[in-house]
């Protein structure tokens, strides 16, 4: 039976009708599979929440230990049957502890690839080509105008900033899950040992990565610092929503860093009146985009979250069978970045 | 062409005046001639002609990209340039780029035919901020925060010299300005601009507040109509062995090509200011039928003809050759009635002289005010004081303009678009209708009017309400009533609802009223220029 009879969308999220789960639910369900801890893919209060161990614990991080009445750590390529569903959970190259979800009945396959993207990322394991019949693929910036440059041309950029003002504090609004942690992460690479300061709403998820013994070198609370003076010439990293906050207003001469995907469009860039715009992403640009459609090479593409359009066009156009997968509480390009900050 | 790209670069990110003009002097100093020259004329939007044509651009990438994916690009991203400089496929990066002025130089000399090929093999070699710069330097279109007049004052500030020094010098110079930027740096002679026909700031008027109209002394004001056409400036030396006429519009652009009827009579030395309308002798035409004048490359006889065009002369900077702007209003007035009315030269059926009005009270000025409102071609008062000098800029306190009232309508939302620039994604430009029966029909658009937070309202609204996609373009549900004021409305054939709306922008958003009690066409139609 076409997973189109089995697989369908309501107004909570992805449904598996034989399995009797959904996947990224958006309000409480019964039984929910969990690709990773973004909010518009975790949310609490569902009765049995089946995910990987880190993405479990960034959810009792951001919801508090009863964030599910049950929770189950699923290890990678392990097979779970749901009734007569076998489902298996494989990397997703997100961000720590992001999954892929294969899900096989009636002698179809279909993987439910989550947010996903194809660079090297050292705070998680790579992407893994499954092949599938039914392949459902994020669209995020699914437009050939998107080519995310390498992540260490991006540092390099605040490290020159760095140097040219060095009295500046360098305030980079950088997504609190995934995002922090990877240009952490990059400026260590690059040999950046100094201190990073970090905003309130960013330490807990970093000491949670550090717990997943990730080494993110001397991290510094700005709540700590007595003297906000003495940050003129740091870098401190805060969520996109401080940087124009009343929050930013104590340190000293800030200039704006904005880190996002987004930042390759100047006009996005200047609405959010960053100064310095990095371009870094946690999803695939289009190229990744469509290397993984062909790697893949699925009878048919399901596409959601993002650029539909562009992507079901391009997929068509390549041979593929190709749609829009109308997710209710995943239209990211309605809501803006505010209520999606992750990417 | 590196160190411009970066500059634009800098320019685009960088918020306030200060910072900017702060980089535009680092740039300066550190830039050889000629190339700063250049960057200087592109950010002061002094080029004088395309070196590309956007249909050329955008041939380019379509024979590159496929053209459904260009075409959602574009809408995402909401500006060619930018799109393009993202989208080109080519990339061979070049140890070094040639200089800009090297650039430029193959672009004014190459042949037509051969414009695209070289912008094709420029942008092969470029990053795409680079691509980004170019494009918007070959198509005129950089908008990074610095205006002209800012750009003048930057200029100043780096030579030191005093800004009206740079306003007088600046029409009668050209990019890339090296002698001018030799003098700011005291390397060189001030550029001599006495032969040349030039430009003179024009100066402005600010709105009238009801204070000032309380405070009325007849004595001190002269009192005009606010014409409603064009505000020119009239440059003619006819006394040289190369005799010299141009017309400028108020920013300085030089649109005599537009306007020979109107030059082929004027002779003299002499600077008039005024206002450009279509006059069939004495009878002042409405805007729209200037409009059919405006932007025509080349008129036709005909179009001459049906349309001639005249200017009403309110003011005069130079005459005979004799500069005078250092005199009171009352004084240039004298002299520009004397030599309109009195000499052979002045005496010209295409120059008309501003009537004057008068007023006895502030209650009389406004019953005037009323009356000549009631006039369509007038928009409105003009007052200026009778002390006042001719100063470029907008001097406070000399010259006030008392538009008519606008008038509004409420009409419905039918359509939305993303806009451009600084609104790229947000749904900013509004088609609205108003109610013929029970069926609504489009009769204006209007992207201005709002603020910030309203436009994010509105933008919300829209992705919340829309029902249907005709390309970029938003179908939303007719519920959403708009206060659209404008400033005139006339027939048009170009509008099923046979009616266009002048200046129209959004006045105020009526979250509160029903849709079905928005204005009907008919009401609308009431209002047309007669």
């Amino acid at each position: 039976m076409h997973p189109s009879q089995w697989m369908k969308i309501d107004n909570i999220g992805l449904y598996c009708k034989p399995g009797d789960f959904y996947i990224d639910p958006m309000s409480p369900v019964q039984t929910a599979l969990v690709t990773h801890g973004h909010a518009d893919h975790a949310r609490e209060g569902h009765k049995h929440v089946f995910a990987s161990h880190e993405t479990l614990a960034i959810m009792r991080t951001r919801y508090g230990e009863e964030m599910a009445d049950e929770q189950q750590g699923v290890a990678m390529q392990t097979p779970l049957t749901f009734n007569d569903v076998v489902v298996t959970f494989y990397p997703a190259g997100h961000i720590l502890g992001s999954t892929q979800i294969l899900i096989e009945y009636a002698g179809y396959s279909v993987v439910v690839s989550g947010d996903y993207k194809r660079r090297h990322d050292p705070t998680c394991p790579p992407f893994e080509v499954i092949p599938c019949d039914v392949f459902i693929t994020e669209a995020t910036f699914a437009l050939p105008v998107f080519r995310h440059p390498p992540i260490g041309d991006e540092i390099a950029k605040l490290l020159h900033s760095l140097a040219v003002f060095p009295s500046r504090c360098h305030l980079v609004g950088a997504y609190a899950l995934g995002k922090c942690q990877r240009v952490i992460l990059a400026l260590r690479e690059a040999g950046y040992d100094a201190p990073i300061y970090l905003h309130g709403a960013q330490i807990k998820l970093c000491q949670l990565y550090q717990q997943f013994d990730i080494a993110l070198g001397e991290l510094i609370p700005v709540s700590e610092v007595v003297d906000k003076q003495t940050l003129a010439g740091e870098i401190v990293i805060a969520p996109p929503s401080a940087l124009a906050d009343r929050w930013s207003r104590s340190l000293p001469n800030v200039r704006t860093v904005m880190v996002s995907g987004w930042m390759q469009i100047r006009a996005r860039a200047k609405q959010r009146n960053a100064e310095l715009p990095l371009i870094i992403s946690d999803h695939c640009d289009w190229p990744e985009l469509l290397q993984t459609i062909e790697e893949v090479n699925p009878t048919e593409v399901w596409v959601t979250h993002g650029r539909e359009d562009a992507l079901i066009y391009q997929a068509r156009k390549m041979g593929y069978r190709a749609r829009a997968l109308s997710m209710v509480g995943y239209d990211e390009d309605e809501q803006g970045e505010s209520f999606h900050g992750s990417v | 062409m590196e160190a411009f790209s970066e500059l634009l670069e800098q320019l685009y990110f960088t918020s306030g005046n200060n910072a900017k003009a702060a980089l535009i002097k680092d740039y300066l100093a550190s830039t050889p001639d000629p190339d700063r020259g250049w960057a200087v004329a592109a950010i002061a939007g002094a080029l004088k002609f395309d070196f590309f044509k956007r249909n050329t651009v955008k041939k380019l990438i379509t024979e590159r990209v496929d053209g459904e994916l260009f075409a959602m690009s574009y809408d995402y991203v909401g500006e060619v340039s930018e799109t393009v400089a993202h989208l080109w496929p080519d990339y061979e990066p070049s140890v070094k780029l040639p200089a800009l002025s090297e650039i430029i130089d193959d672009f004014m000399g190459v042949s037509r035919n051969k414009v695209s090929g070289t912008l094709a093999n420029y942008l092969s070699i470029m990053t795409p901020a680079q691509r980004w710069a170019l494009l918007k330097l070959g198509t005129r279109g950089l908008r990074i925060g610095v205006s002209a007049r800012s750009i003048k004052q930057i200029l100043a500030d780096y030579g030191n010299k005093d800004i009206s020094d740079i306003e007088t010098l600046w029409h009668g110079v050209k990019p890339p300005y090296t002698n001018l930027l030799l003098w700011l740096e005291d390397k060189g002679p001030k550029p001599d601009i006495s032969d040349v026909l030039t430009f003179h700031p024009v100066m402005l008027s600010h709105p009238i507040e009801e204070k000032h109209i309380d405070d009325f002394c007849p004595h001190l004001w002269q009192i005009e109509n606010k014409y409603d056409g064009i505000r020119v400036q009239l440059a003619c030396n006819t006394q040289k062995a190369e005799s010299q006429k141009a017309l400028f519009s108020r920013t300085g652009d030089d649109i005599s090509h537009a306007f020979p009827d109107l030059l082929e009579a004027i002779s003299g030395n002499l600077v008039l200011d005024g206002e450009l309308l279509v006059m069939h002798k004495e009878s002042i035409d409405t805007f729209n039928a200037l409009q059919q004048r405006l932007n025509k490359k080349k008129p036709s006889n005909a179009l001459m003809k049906t349309f001639p065009a005249g200017m009403i002369v309110y003011d005069a900077l130079v005459i005979e050759g004799i500069d005078l702007t250092s005199l009171p209003l009352a004084e240039r007035r004298k002299k520009l009635q004397d030599y309109l009315t009195q000499t052979e030269k002045g005496i010209n059926p295409r120059l008309h002289l501003s009537t004057t009005l008068f007023a006895a009270s502030a209650d009389e000025l406004r019953a005037l005010h009323q009356k000549v409102c009631q006039n369509r071609a007038v928009e409105g008062l003009m007052l200026k004081r009778l002390d006042s000098y001719y100063v470029p800029g907008r001097p406070k306190g000399k010259w006030y303009k008392w538009k008519r009232d606008a008038f509004t309508v409420d009409a419905v939302m039918m359509y939305a678009q993303r806009g451009h620039g600084k609104r790229s994604s947000f749904y900013s430009d509004y088609t609205f209708g108003a109610w013929q029966d029970d069926t609504l029909l489009p009769i204006g658009k209007a992207y201005s009017g709002f603020t910030d937070d309203e436009l994010k309202k509105l933008d919300n609204w829209v992705r919340r309400n829309a029902i249907g996609r005709f390309g970029p373009v938003r179908e939303v549900k007719k519920e959403l009533v708009l206060e659209v004021a404008f400033d005139a409305v006339h027939t048009s054939s170009r509008h099923k609802s046979g009616v266009a709306l002048r200046f129209p922008r959004i006045h105020r958003i009526r979250w509160d009223k029903p849709a079905s009690e928005a204005d009907t066409l008919e009401t609308i139609v009431s209002l047309i220029d007669t």
